[in-house]
């Protein structure tokens, strides 16, 4: 089944909250191996002006992929995962995450364009905390092979 | 213990030169880092744990996420400046995937450079090159870092 174009411009709902754990911070710090001693010690943030350990530049993935799982596993959306391949990221962070963030993410579908039987599908997660502040925007396009490529 | 995390020397902005290597590193990356990463990040795609499913999908094998790349080239960044939460925008293109051997490791090589100096936003745009084995990895990464 092939991208459905029609997705392009769709807005879903806010999802439910997304607390931010100091051990899940952790673990992500420990498998990039981003050694900074303010993903871990809370002691070491405060220092730096953060109300708690902060998050690794690229920790927004996890909230966003889990964002983006409402289109890509959507059935009709037409993505089939085993042709995907991973395109381009980018963060902008508003803010740093830091633990005892509970942040809520809108997803956008910003483009689905096909040509040469591939069809890029980008999507833009917006995350904020529970008021409604800006905390990170990560775009993410992925590229998703035709049935005969 | 002390709450003193900061480098004695944190980069200054007036200091900083378009072209100026300012970091590099060298990351090995195995199997059991990528099935680490998989946990931490919620990213189970069996190509990146699984031969059999890499082999499949027509992969010379298990691959790295390209998110664990990008992650893991960015601690060289954040190291430099000394503080995390100063990198406010990371993008990149996965160009190449990075083959994890078994046994073995892959290794990834990260040189950071001045790609730009923004004296009036306060920031500076640091340029990588990311490569496996001489092969660049990703394509146009780049992190705007505020410094003081």
């Amino acid at each position: 089944m092939a991208v459905d174009p029609g997705y392009a411009g769709r807005e879903y709902p806010p999802t439910d909250v997304y607390e931010v754990g100091r051990e899940k911070i952790r673990d992500f710090a420990d498998a990039v191996g981003a050694a900074h001693a303010a993903h871990r010690d809370v002691g070491v943030a405060r220092s730096l002006g953060y109300p708690d350990v902060v998050a690794p530049p690229t920790f927004a993935v996890v909230v966003a992929q889990r964002a983006e799982q409402q289109y890509v596993a959507d059935p009709r959306a037409g993505i089939d995962f085993s042709r995907v391949v991973h395109a381009d990221e980018r963060f902008t962070h508003h803010r740093p995450i830091v633990a005892g963030d509970r942040l809520v993410t809108v997803l956008h579908v910003d483009a689905v364009t096909e040509r040469a039987g591939l069809a890029m599908v980008t999507t833009r997660a917006e995350i904020a905390g529970e008021d409604g502040e800006p905390v990170s925007t990560v775009v993410s396009t992925l590229a998703v092979r035709g049935e005969s490529a | 213990m002390t709450a003193d995390a900061a480098p004695a020397t944190r980069p200054v902005l007036a200091d900083l030169a378009v072209g100026d290597v300012v970091a590099t590193g060298r990351i090995e990356v195995d199997r059991a880092r990528l099935v680490r990463y998989a946990g931490a990040s919620g990213d189970f795609n069996a190509i990146h744990w699984n031969e059999r499913v890499a082999r499949e999908v027509g992969l010379p094998g298990v691959i790295a996420h390209g998110m664990w790349t990008m992650g893991a080239a960015v601690t060289v960044v954040a190291d430099w400046a000394g503080d995390p939460g100063v990198v406010v925008d990371y993008g990149v293109r996965f160009t190449r995937p990075v083959p994890v051997p078994d046994p073995g490791a892959a290794v990834v090589d990260v040189t950071a450079t001045i790609g730009a100096v923004d004296a009036d936003a306060g920031t500076v745009r640091v340029d990588l090159t990311v490569a496996c084995e001489g092969t660049r990895v990703l394509g146009k990464a780049q992190a705007v870092v505020r410094l003081r």
